[in-house]
């Protein structure tokens, strides 16, 4: 069973990743039920249920979450349609790299909180300044790794298709876009991932809706449950949408999933 | 007969400035149409360099190459390659792959029905020639690799090439599956009759192909030496055991020694050993 990267039988598997789930939740009711702990710092799972509940049935809750994932996709898609022609470009030809690489590795590491400012300033406070902030927050590290996923396109692969006759731009289409496929379609499912975790970011620019944004207030106004409601609901969006991008590559390239 | 492949005083360097490499230096060689070529030969020597030269892979930087008579100014359709592996796309299956060059412009141009069946009977045909008709759906990661080399095959030769150039194409199969592939390649040759440049570390498998072996030297990669094969065109395993065929290798084998500039491993040891070890 300890072997290194030895087998496991799928029961045990998935009895051992429902236990990943239950002990956390059983240690944090043990937590929350001990005596003198402060609900504000600390409040029970059924605490938290219950502020689901009143969240959906006396606030908005489907319009937060609507609203949320809504920012979320679209600076996703806006990074995906730009990142990727120039990830392609970047990672097939090598003027374009030196002109853009340095530049996107810089920008990287700037923080996108820092932006707020500046976007509020060249965007205004508008729904476009939420998916602004998304957009700096994945754009140039979705770039760099779909280059980095052009990159790795078997040279091979490449040099069959020009001595059978391809020309530039068939090469590009045909072989190196469909090569890099898979891989790029990680890279979408991983930096959706980031995309999320720049939402409550987002929604510091004068939201009035949202799940980033209802977890601020609930700071404000203490409502601890409310916190961990919204960070949970972030959490639980984030893993369906990470299926479903897993479910896709399953669909779309059969033959990385054959069972010899 | 008109040379099909002619190289005159080709150079290579690799590298900017301090950095430069001469990878090949006045290289001069034909090669008649039809006719079967092997090269080998020290690492270094070039060989690999020198067929990606004439794929149009990598530009000379001195000489001459024409084939068919017109300078080669990059790849194209007539010289076909076989790289060692990775090269056919997993995303198609075996007869998708072997089809792919009718996906390319010069192959839809002015496409008339009878060209589409033309190609479907061409490509069943290649299928049979590498003995993978039962094999047409399958994805290629399901194949062996003996037979991943035979799709490759099929697929370069499906656009009818002049030239076709093997970069070790069977450098990592086991010997069997070697043998196969030998006996394999030389009907493609004899049905298809391409020219065929094919570079191999492999001398046995050298001599057992060509019509001509090639041996090239290293620093600066050069061709030393030219020998021709003799045995009769129709080969068989069996000629492997022959005195012509054993001398031969012996002979070749003692070159590549000598020209490889570097010994045994010994000698290398004592080049990476920079003192400090006791003796």
């Amino acid at each position: 069973m300890w072997a290194i990267r030895g087998p496991l039988s799928p029961r045990a598997y998935w009895v051992l990743a429902v236990l990943g789930l239950l002990v956390p939740l059983g240690l944090w009711w043990l937590a929350a039920s001990g005596e003198g702990v402060n609900k504000v710092f600390m409040p029970s799972p059924l605490d938290v249920f219950n502020r689901l509940v009143t969240w959906y049935s006396e606030d908005d809750l489907l319009d937060d979450v609507w609203v949320s994932v809504w920012r979320v996709t679209a600076g996703f898609v806006l990074s995906a349609v730009i990142a990727l022609p120039l990830g392609l470009l970047v990672g097939t030809f090598r003027p374009v790299q030196a002109f853009l690489e340095p530049l996107t590795d810089f920008i990287r590491y700037m923080p996108a909180v820092a932006f707020i400012p500046l976007v509020m300033l060249w965007v205004g406070i508008e729904e476009s300044s939420k998916i602004a902030i998304i957009w700096i927050g994945t754009f140039f590290q979705m770039m760099l790794m779909m280059a980095e996923d052009v990159r790795r396109v078997p040279m091979a692969q490449i040099e069959a298709a020009q001595t059978m006759g391809a020309t530039r731009s068939e090469t590009l289409r045909l072989v190196i876009f469909q090569s890099a496929k898979p891989a790029l379609m990680d890279t979408l499912r991983v930096t959706m991932g980031w995309a999320w975790t720049y939402l409550v970011v987002a929604e510091l620019v004068a939201a009035n809706s949202g799940l980033g944004y209802s977890i601020l207030k609930a700071q404000r106004f203490l409502q601890t449950d409310k916190i961990f409601v919204g960070i949970i609901l972030i959490g639980l969006i984030g893993l369906v949408m990470d299926q479903l991008f897993r479910l896709a590559h399953r669909k779309a390239f059969p033959w990385l999933y054959l069972r010899s | 007969m008109a040379d099909k492949i002619s190289i005159r005083q080709v150079g290579k360097t690799f590298g900017y400035g301090a950095h430069q490499v001469e990878a090949l230096k006045g290289v001069d060689l034909a090669i008649a149409d039809n006719e079967f070529v092997t090269f080998v030969g020290a690492s270094g020597c070039g060989k690999s360099t020198l067929l990606r030269i004439i794929g149009g892979l990598e530009w000379h930087s001195a000489g001459t190459l024409e084939v068919d008579g017109r300078p080669v100014d990059g790849p194209g359709a007539d010289r076909a390659m076989v790289f060692q592996h990775y090269s056919l796309y997993p995303w198609l299956n075996v007869l998708e792959n072997i089809k792919f060059s009718r996906q390319l412009r010069h192959g839809r141009e002015d496409l008339t029905s009878a060209d589409v069946e033309a190609a479907a009977g061409r490509a069943d045909a290649l299928l049979r020639l590498v003995g993978l008709s039962a094999a047409a759906a399958a994805w290629p990661n399901q194949l062996s690799g003996g037979m991943q080399q035979r799709v490759a095959i099929a697929r370069a030769l499906m656009g009818r090439p002049q030239v076709l150039l093997m970069d070790e194409p069977f450098g990592a199969l086991d010997a069997q599956t070697r043998e196969v592939m030998h006996d394999l390649i030389l009907h493609v040759h004899k049905l298809e009759k391409p020219t065929i440049a094919f570079v191999t570390h492999d001398v046995e498998e050298a001599i057992y192909l060509a019509d001509r072996v090639v041996l090239m030297a290293p620093r600066p990669g050069r061709i030393d030496s030219i020998y021709p094969v003799p045995l009769p065109a129709e080969r068989d395993q069996d000629m492997k055991h022959s005195p012509e065929f054993l001398r031969l290798k012996k002979e070749i084998l003692a070159r590549i020694k000598d020209t490889s500039g570097m010994q045994t491993d010994q000698d290398m040891l004592d080049r990476l050993n920079l003192g400090g070890v006791p003796t």
